[in-house]
């Protein structure tokens, strides 16, 4: 099954996703994506007329809690793993407006 | 332009914060104003392998507000994830609702005033969805690097979006102040702009007739809108702007995408937000961390018969059953269920309601706002204000010394007999009012002659002259009995 | 001392050994065989032997102690540890410590279980060989040119080269249960919900779920009832009760119900595998229990829903690594002013291709456009995957088939193509579609000397009846006492 995908809907994904490709990655990600999309693509032949989608496998309903404040970390704790922080806030580059 | 040839139309969609003391799915404080990320935990900070775990407050706030917009509550609700990159939105995704919003469909009535008539506003839905937190640039701190504040990050937001039903900037500004006094008549939250519990974003284009056809613009969504004001002005700029556009392009709505505008309130436009052309696609899908909510019609029930008096029919009230115009009821009702109560607390012991409402707009509203107080830290109570109000109207006092006496009280503890008294309001008592007319005659003949003659401006420089001789003699007595003295002298 | 984990607590309250005896004759182990196997990316001898010694002083001061109680064991290095940094075999979180401990952490920690080391997996969990793991590939103890399966290698390795008697894993699409069964081990992936995932970094949320790795049933129940059970901070945690699993482990087979899962002795099966289990068939019906033929109809669609379903969900749940919080973020120059750049030479310079791969693909999958074909449709033909077992059930008590295909593969043989990579976990994935319980034990070897795995399902929450067949079929046969001799 031919599934059409091109160079230009993996650098379309990638963008989505944050991806940064190198030209060779993109060349291997439309084989790859083909295929596994080719294979996906049966099952576009199964009946699936009248049939809801199932998005929790279990009966579980209504998890809800308290409105019942929980002491929050402390700043440091929150900032600890950042890749950049000033001790009072993450940063990251300008985030323009 | 000489008159307007094109229909303004916006819809609204405004993100209102709910009052709840914890985030929409974590124990983290909502207070406004804490040390930046000092209320994060790791659920809202995104940490992988945290779970979220559903606030029952925001469903119960959520239900009161779609109730109060005559809403439908549907039996179920669920989540979606809406799915983008911000360093606001430590996910990578924010919780939402996509296709089955906890309250669909319901309106809002507008009262109309003396310029436009009542109308009513069709509201498309309701949904919760959590909040990101904030990122801050600031270019003089040398720094290129923005700074990310996650105290915000996951508090409970309920995006109510109005129906393209609105025409004009000033109709814009009666929906948002009419949906903000309900929201606070809900207590479901504070609407305080300033803090940004109450922001909202417009969508705008034009109808223009052309020859036989109707033709649309394209439509702009203009984000950034944090007052009122803002609002307004936006709404105007855009239509001028649309409007300028058309001219020139004579693009229609499907022949240019939807633009982002931002409101730029420095130098009063709209500015073309840079919209990425794959931002759109936010791959929402049904979050498989959450599970459905279940809202029997007992509860949604129960809610209802919860919700309290609302704005609309406050203002019916206080016309039927206290006589009041359509106008005093609105401003008593736009001040807040608190104002409402104290005023029905003072109207309902004094044989004319509207002298309360003329008393609590032009001096406890006054007062309030030049003291910046609100209504719970006015000193002088329901009570007080109803004593002294009987007072004039027994004729103790006139209005003028009465307002002598609302001052005593705004700045000393006590009754306003209390007050009567430490400012010598002693009554006059009918002897020396005699004295005092008697005295007045006898030296006054000119004034009396003139009266006498048919002129009953006259008893004006008596009156006048009486305060000085007497400050606590009641004018309308002195009044009354020198006419009596002076047409019984012959 | 003992390689039963039931013994090894016993042995420990009655004072036949202590803790930290116990803990420094596992480090040992690691010692003489992590070089060959690679099965942990870290063990922290000085916490390990820190926590055996406190539950010694435990034992001494005449305190209750815990139902593991001096009990090494290995954890995942997908769940979280506030002690130990918790890397998901990536350079994304190569110097992670997360703020909290997970649930099931918790619960091993109160239980008095001495946690030892954690262990290597395919990046994220995603993969089948624990080849995808950026700190290096785990060893099958039975042939070191092969792999340990996946996701879940270091945790199978880790028990089968005895360098701990009780693991923890994760099962997305059958990444404990396929590595149990390449290392020729018991592995069991409990219904969905009954064990908390908070603190499980997920893959596919509603597909992922931890659970217990050892030589025997008896162990794993101990330690399954250990972890199980309702967390009201995990909302698709189920609230119910948790069973005593090794109470139930005798009661007898004699009557049972087992449907034979046809469709999975066709073609594609190794005939190895499939004459050693209907070995464990006849022996199954010499106990009383009565197979019979099932079909679900719809397994031949596993692979495919869950590709589409758990690569959308991973797509998603892997967009926080966007290095402004936590983990890796670049240092290209390019990317410290503009933050496009950051996120994206972050997260291409810090994922491996696997997991670049599958949030591709689950992006394409959720993106506008392709939703409907491909995501909700797969959701569609979930529930006809869930309705296929539900019947089945009402007709039968436990289902049995193979659980992989093939016995472990060798080192490289599919890492270059992923589809035959995914192909794997075939006769896997359908219990987490499903959102039913199945394990994977050892029922007998190639004749190259790999183990050979049969998997078992049940309904939901009827761990203990999997068990007890396990249990039962151990008590009566060998294959769970042979031990790779690769030291």
């Amino acid at each position: 099954m031919t599934t059409g995908i091109e160079s230009k809907d993996v650098l379309k994904v990638a963008k989505l996703a944050k991806l940064q490709l190198t030209e060779e990655e993109v060349k291997r990600l439309v084989d790859e994506l083909s295929q596994i999309v080719g294979y996906v693509d049966q099952l576009s032949s199964v009946d699936t007329t009248n049939v809801a989608p199932l998005d929790h496998v279990l009966d579980v309903t209504d998890a809800l809690r308290d409105d019942i404040v929980i002491s929050s970390l402390p700043r440091e704790s929150a900032l600890s793993n950042a890749p950049k922080e000033d001790g009072e806030t993450f940063l990251v580059p300008p985030v323009l407006g | 332009m000489s008159s307007v040839d094109y229909q303004l139309v916006v819809g609204l969609e405004v993100h209102v914060q709910l009052k709840t003391l914890t985030k929409l799915f974590c124990g983290c404080s909502t207070t406004f104003g804490a040390a930046p990320n000092t209320q994060t935990c790791p659920v809202c900070l995104g940490h992988p392998g945290t779970l979220p775990v559903l606030n029952r407050e925001a469903i119960r706030l959520a239900i009161r507000t779609g109730l109060a917009l005559n809403s439908t509550i549907p039996p179920t609700t669920k989540w979606d994830r809406k799915n983008y990159f911000y360093p606001d939105l430590p996910k990578g995704y924010q919780i939402s609702q996509f296709d089955q919003p906890i309250c669909q469909g319901g309106e809002l009535k507008l009262p109309g005033d003396e310029t436009s008539s009542p109308r009513t506003i069709r509201i498309t839905r309701a949904h919760l969805e959590e909040d990101a937190g904030k990122s801050m640039h600031d270019e003089s701190s040398g720094s290129a690097d923005s700074r990310i504040d996650l105290n915000r990050t996951g508090t409970p937001l309920l995006e109510i979006v109005s129906e393209p039903d609105i025409r004009s900037a000033e109709e814009a500004k009666q929906y948002l102040t009419e949906l903000k006094l309900l929201l606070t008549y809900l207590q479901v939250s504070d609407c305080n702009m300033q803090e940004g519990s109450l922001r909202v974003d417009a969508n705008v284009n034009l109808h223009l007739q052309r020859g036989d056809e109707l033709v649309a613009t394209p439509i702009v969504e203009i984000k950034n809108l944090n007052s009122f004001r803002a609002v307004e002005r936006a709404l105007v700029y855009e239509a001028q702007r649309q409007r300028e556009v058309f001219e020139d392009t004579g693009q229609r709505i499907g022949e240019a995408p939807k633009q982002t505008r931002g409101w730029d309130d420095n130098l009063q436009v709209t500015k073309v937000q840079r919209e990425k052309e794959e931002s759109s696609d936010y791959r929402y899908f049904p979050d498989p961390d959450l599970v459905p909510i279940m809202l029997p019609e007992s509860w949604v029930t129960e809610l209802k018969s919860d919700l309290g008096a609302l704005p609309a029919a406050l203002r019916e009230r206080l016309k039927t059953e206290f006589g009041l115009s359509q106008y005093d009821a609105d401003v008593i009702v736009n001040q807040g269920p608190d104002m409402v109560a104290y005023f029905e607390a003072v109207a309902s012991n004094l044989k004319d309601a509207k002298r309360a409402s003329n008393w609590i707009q032009q001096d406890v509203m006054r007062t309030l706002n030049d003291m910046e107080y609100s209504l719970a830290d006015f000193s002088i109570k329901a009570d007080d204000l109803a004593k002294l109000l009987q007072l004039i109207e027994a004729g103790e006092l006139d209005n003028s010394r009465g307002r002598d006496v609302y001052q005593w009280l705004l700045d000393h503890p006590g009754t306003p007999e209390e007050g009567m008294k430490a400012l010598g309001i002693a009554s006059v008592g009918s002897d020396d009012l005699l004295d005092l007319c008697k005295q007045l005659i006898g030296e006054h003949p000119s004034a009396v002659s003139d009266f006498k003659a048919g002129k009953k401006q006259a008893l004006g420089a008596m009156i006048g002259a009486a305060r000085k001789l007497n400050p606590n003699a009641n004018p309308g007595k002195v009044k009354d009995l020198l006419s009596q003295l002076i047409s019984h002298e012959d | 001392m003992t390689d039963s984990a039931v013994e090894l607590t016993r042995g420990f309250k009655e004072g036949k050994w202590t803790a930290v005896e116990t803990t420094q004759l596992f480090l040992d182990r690691i010692n003489a065989n992590e070089s060959k196997v690679h099965a942990f990316l870290s063990v922290d001898a000085d916490r390990a032997l820190a926590d055996a010694r406190k539950v010694d002083e435990k034992r001494e001061a005449g305190e209750s102690l815990g139902r593991l109680a001096g009990i090494p064991v290995a954890v995942k290095d997908l769940i979280c540890t506030q002690e130990w940094t918790t890397t998901c075999g990536s350079k994304m979180l190569e110097t992670y410590r997360p703020p909290y401990d997970a649930t099931v952490v918790e619960k091993l920690q109160a239980a008095d279980a001495i946690l030892i080391g954690k262990t290597n997996l395919d990046e994220f969990a995603m993969g089948s060989s624990t080849e995808h793991s950026a700190f290096g590939r785990t060893h099958n103890p039975w042939d070191l040119e092969r792999v340990a399966g996946g996701s879940s290698g270091g945790a199978a390795a880790c028990v089968a080269a005895d360098m701990a008697l009780l693991s923890l894993g994760t099962d997305t699409g059958g990444s404990i249960r396929q590595p149990a069964a390449f290392c020729g081990v018991v592995g069991l992936k409990p219904t969905y919900g009954r064990v908390s995932r908070r603190g499980l970094i997920a893959f596919a949320s509603s597909l992922d779920q931890i659970g217990p790795l050892a030589w025997t049933a008896e162990d794993t129940a101990l330690l399954l009832e250990t972890i199980a059970g309702h967390d009201p901070a995990d909302s698709t945690s189920a609230p119910r009760e948790v069973p005593s699993y090794s109470d139930t482990l005798n009661q007898p087979l004699k009557g049972l119900r087992i449907g034979i899962i046809e469709d999975h002795f066709e073609e594609g099966l190794n005939h190895e595998i499939s004459q050693a289990i209907q070995t464990l068939i006849q022996w199954l019906e010499d106990a009383g229990a009565i197979p019979e033929p099932v079909r679900l109809p719809h397994s031949r669609y596993g692979i495919a829903t869950y590709y589409v379903v758990a690569s959308s969900e991973a797509s998603s749940n892997l967009a926080r690594y966007d290095a402004a919080h936590y983990g890796y973020r670049t240092s290209n120059e390019d990317a410290a002013e503009n933050l496009e750049a950051m996120y994206e030479r972050s997260r291409s310079e810090a994922l491996g291709n696997e997991v670049k791969r599958r949030i591709m693909l689950g992006t394409y999958a959720l993106s506008s456009g392709y939703y409907d074909a491909y995501y909700l449709n797969a959701l569609k033909v979930r529930r006809l995957i869930r309705d296929d077992f539900e019947s089945a059930f009402q007709k039968v008590d436990l289902l049995l088939g193979p659980t992989t295909p093939s016995a472990a593969f060798r080192a490289g043989e599919k890492s270059t193509d992923p589809l035959s990579m995914y192909l794997e976990d075939i006769y896997t994935v359908l219990a987490n579609l499903a959102g039913v319980p199945a394990v994977a034990f050892p029922c007998g070897q190639t004749g190259e000397g790999l183990p050979i795995s049969a998997q078992l399902w049940g309904p939901a929450f009827e761990e203990g009846r999997l068990l007890q067949v396990v249990h039962q079929f151990q008590s009566h046969t060998e294959w769970h006492k042979k031990r790779p001799s690769f030291s």
